[in-house]
C-alpha cells in the first residue's frame, strides 16, 4: 500500500480516483451532462470541475448517443474520455455507439479503444425507466468489460485500472451503496478488472454475488454464523470477463452454491454464473446450484412492489440454511 | 504515377492546384468506376458473401473530399464506402481481398465491405448503421481538439442518416463545442429503396443543418471541382478553430442499394438523364480536355492503368488464404483471455 488508509464513501472513492488519474495523465477527460457545476447526480465529479477546467470536465446536452461517439473517436485519436450517463438506464440512446461501435473495434480494426463509461445503476427508487439491470446486455457483449464495485476501495482501484487499461469499461455504480463508507487505497492500488474477491472465507456454502447484493450476503452470513453455517462470500466485483478461477475454486471446497442477483433471472448474470459453475464443477457440488435472483418484471415506483420482486435478506438467509443441511437427492431449493 | 508527366504543362483551373494533381483526380474516379464495376460484378458472381452497396457515379464525393483535406485528416464512412477507401488510398487488393472475407483483407476478413478501415491511411472505418461514421469522426475531431492537434475529420452519411436522431445529436454537439469536423451528407437522392424526398421533412437537408447555427450549403456532388473546393473551405475553417461546416453533395447512385437488386423505385430514363448528363467522370474528363490537360492517349492511359490495377485487385483477393478459423475469437477485448472468461 503506497498511502495509509482512509475512509472515504463510495462516491467519493471515485472522486478521489479520477483526480489522481487525471492528475497523472493529462489525456484523461470526462464528459456528460450537468458534471462541472454540479459534479454529476451522485456528486461523482464534484470539485473536479474547479480543478480542472470545463475542457476536462465538459458538460454536455442530454445527447447520449453524440456523448458516447464523442468517447468512441476520442478514444481512437489518443486521448483517454469517460463518459458519464448518469443514470445507466440513459445508455438506451447510446446502445450502437456502445454495442456496435464500441465494443467492436478492437475486433474489427485491431485498435484499442480506451473508453470508461460510468453511471449509477441497481434497483432502487426511481420506477420502471431508472432501475433497469443493463449488466445483462452488456455482459453478453463481446468486446466490452463490465465492472460492478461494491465498496469504496473497488471503486478506486478498479477506476484506475480502466483508466490505464485499453479497451472500453462499463462502469457501474449501485444507486444504494453511494453513500457507503470503507477504507480506500494509495496513488496505485489498482484492483485488476476481472478479478473477484472472497469477502469471507467459509466452508459450508459459496454464495456469489457483486454490487448491492455483497451487502445482503454479508448481513446474511453474519446471522447464520451464530448456528455453525460457514458462508463463503464471493464478491465477482468484475462481470465480465468473469473470475473463473476464484468461482471454481471456492465452489470445489464448499460444493454447495448460491447464486444473489438483483437482475432478473432470465439471461441474466446469476444464469451465467450458474451454467459457469455446471461446467467446471459439476462433480464437486453436493447439491444443485441455488439461483436467488430478480423477477422478470420491471421495477415499479411503489417501495413495497419493488420487494416483492428482490431476493428479501430472510428468503437469501434460508436459502443458504437449506443448502447447508440438504444431503442427497432431496433438492435444497424446493 | 507516370501518366501524370504526360499532363500538358499547363496551368490548372483549380487555384492551388496543379495540372498535374487534376489528372490524379481523373485517375482515382476512374479507378473507383472501374473497381466497383468489377466488384459489383464479382459480388453477382457469389464472390463477396453479403454482398455489397456499389458507389458508382458517386466518385466524384470521394475524390473531391479527400482531395479537400490534408492527408493526415480523418475520413469516417458509411455502409456505401468503397469509394472513401480507394480515395484516401487504401491499395484495390486488400480492399478487395476483405470484401471476399480473405486474409489478405483490410481487416483480415473481419469487417467486409461495410467494415473497411486503414488507420495509418485516415479511413476510420466505412460502417455498418446509418448516421454512425459521422459519430466516429465527431469524436475523432474531440480528440483532435484535446490533444491540440491541427487535424480536420470528415464524416460522411447519407439522405438516409439525415432522418436519424443521431446524426442530428452529432452536428449540434460540433457546433456548440465548435470541433474540427466536416459534416458531409452524401444524398444520392434514395435511402435505400426509399426517395428521400418522399420522407424527409422540410424537403430540404442544408436548410435544416442551418438551424444549428453551423454554415451549411448544398453542393453539386458530381463537379469534383466544386466538392474539392467545398471541402476545402469547410476544412480551413476547421482547423482555424472556426467549428464545423455542413455539406450536402447531391449525387446519384447508378446501380441500386445493393449489388444486383432489380429496381422498381426509379424509372431508367431517370438514371440515364443522370448517366448521360451528370455523369462526374465525364464531366470532368470533358472540363479538362476544354482546358486543354487531357488528350485521348491520357485518357486511354488512365483507363489501362485503372484496369490493370482492378486486375491485380482481383488476383490478389483471389489467391489471398482464408483467414485461419482458430483465430475467429481472437483479439475481442484486451480485458479478456479467452471467449469472455478471464484467467
Amino acid at each position: 500500500m503506497t498511502a495509509p488508509e482512509e475512509l472515504q464513501t463510495y462516491s467519493t472513492a471515485y472522486q478521489q480516483g479520477m483526480r489522481e488519474e487525471m492528475e497523472r495523465d493529462a489525456t484523461i477527460f470526462v464528459l456528460g451532462t450537468d458534471l462541472y457545476e454540479r459534479g454529476g447526480h451522485f456528486a461523482q465529479v464534484k470539485g473536479l470541475g474547479e480543478s480542472f477546467g470545463a475542457a476536462r470536465i465538459r458538460d454536455t446536452p442530454i445527447s447520449e448517443a453524440a456523448m458516447v461517439a464523442c468517447g468512441v473517436g476520442a478514444a481512437l485519436n489518443g486521448t483517454r474520455p469517460v463518459v458519464d450517463l448518469n443514470f445507466m438506464d440513459f445508455a438506451y440512446g447510446a446502445m450502437d455507439e456502445l454495442v456496435n461501435q464500441a465494443a467492436k473495434i478492437r475486433y474489427m480494426w485491431g485498435r484499442p479503444v480506451p473508453l470508461l463509461v460510468r453511471a449509477t445503476a441497481g434497483v432502487s427508487q426511481g420506477g420502471p425507466q431508472h432501475n433497469n439491470s443493463l449488466q445483462s446486455w452488456f455482459m453478453g457483449t463481446p468486446g466490452l468489460a463490465v465492472v460492478f464495485p461494491s465498496r469504496p476501495w473497488d471503486v478506486k482501484g478498479l477506476l484506475k485500472a480502466a483508466l490505464r487499461g485499453q479497451d472500453p469499461v462499463i462502469f457501474m455504480m449501485h444507486k444504494l451503496l453511494t453513500g457507503a463508507r470503507g477504507p480506500v487505497g494509495g496513488m496505485d492500488d489498482v484492483v485488476p478488472v476481472g478479478t473477484a474477491r472472497v469477502v469471507r472465507p467459509g466452508q459450508d456454502v459459496t454464495l456469489i454475488t457483486y454490487g448491492y447484493g455483497v451487502v445482503i450476503a454479508e448481513q446474511a452470513a453474519q446471522a447464520l454464523s451464530g448456528s455453525g453455517i460457514d458462508i463463503e462470500i464471493i464478491d465477482l466485483r468484475t462481470l465480465a470477463p468473469l473470475d473463473l478461477q476464484t468461482i471454481v475454486t471456492s465452489v470445489r471446497r464448499t460444493g454447495r452454491v448460491l447464486v444473489l442477483d438483483e437482475a432478473p433471472a432470465l439471461a441474466g448474470p446469476a444464469a451465467e454464473i450458474s451454467a459457469t459453475v455446471s461446467d467446471h464443477a459439476f462433480w464437486y457440488l453436493d447439491q444443485p446450484v441455488v439461483r436467488l435472483a430478480g423477477a422478470h418484471s420491471p421495477i415499479p415506483h411503489s417501495p413495497p412492489l419493488v420487494e416483492a420482486l428482490l431476493p428479501a435478506p430472510d428468503q437469501v438467509i434460508d436459502a443458504l440454511r437449506r443448502l447447508a443441511a440438504a444431503d442427497g437427492p432431496q433438492l435444497a431449493a424446493s | 504515377m507516370s501518366t501524370a508527366q504526360a499532363v500538358q504543362d499547363s496551368s490548372s483551373f483549380v487555384e492551388g492546384t496543379t495540372a498535374e494533381e487534376l489528372g490524379c483526380w481523373l485517375a482515382e474516379m476512374l479507378l473507383i468506376r472501374t473497381f466497383e464495376e468489377t466488384a459489383d460484378g464479382l459480388a453477382l458472381r457469389g464472390k463477396i458473401p453479403g454482398g455489397m452497396h456499389p458507389a458508382i457515379g458517386q466518385e466524384a464525393v470521394a475524390v473531391g473530399a479527400v482531395r479537400g483535406l490534408q492527408p493526415d485528416d480523418i475520413v469516417a464512412g458509411t455502409h456505401r464506402s468503397h469509394h472513401h477507401a480507394l480515395a484516401k488510398g487504401l491499395p484495390p487488393g486488400p480492399v478487395l481481398a476483405e470484401l471476399y472475407g480473405k486474409a489478405g483483407g483490410n481487416s483480415g476478413g473481419r469487417g467486409g465491405s461495410m467494415h473497411l478501415a486503414d488507420f495509418d491511411r485516415g479511413l476510420w472505418g466505412s460502417n455498418g448503421i446509418v448516421g454512425a461514421g459521422l459519430g466516429i469522426a465527431l469524436g475523432a475531431a474531440l480528440g483532435a481538439r484535446v490533444r491540440g492537434s491541427n487535424q480536420v475529420a470528415l464524416g460522411f452519411f447519407g439522405d438516409g442518416g439525415a432522418n436519424t436522431g443521431r446524426v442530428w445529436e452529432f452536428v449540434n454537439l460540433a457546433a456548440v463545442w465548435k470541433l474540427p469536423l466536416v459534416v458531409a451528407c452524401e444524398n444520392n437522392l434514395y435511402a435505400v429503396e426509399t426517395a428521400t424526398k418522399a420522407v424527409t421533412g422540410g424537403g430540404d437537408i442544408a436548410a435544416r443543418a442551418a438551424g444549428f447555427g453551423l454554415p451549411s450549403r448544398a453542393v453539386d456532388g458530381q463537379d469534383i471541382v466544386a466538392v474539392q473546393a467545398a471541402v476545402r473551405e469547410a476544412a480551413g475553417r476547421a482547423r482555424a478553430g472556426d467549428g464545423p461546416t455542413f455539406l450536402e453533395l447531391l449525387t446519384y447512385r447508378y446501380k441500386g442499394h445493393n449489388s444486383g437488386e432489380v429496381i422498381k423505385y426509379r424509372t431508367e430514363d431517370e438514371v440515364l438523364q443522370w448517366r448521360n448528363s451528370r455523369d462526374p467522370i465525364e464531366q470532368f474528363s470533358a472540363r479538362l480536355t476544354a482546358a486543354g490537360l487531357l488528350s485521348s492517349d491520357l485518357l486511354a492511359e488512365y483507363v489501362d492503368d485503372a484496369r490493370t490495377r482492378v486486375d491485380e485487385a482481383v488476383a490478389f483477393a483471389e489467391e489471398s488464404p482464408w483467414p485461419d478459423p482458430s483465430t475467429a475469437a481472437e483479439n475481442v477485448s484486451a480485458w479478456s483471455d479467452t471467449n469472455g472468461h478471464a484467467r
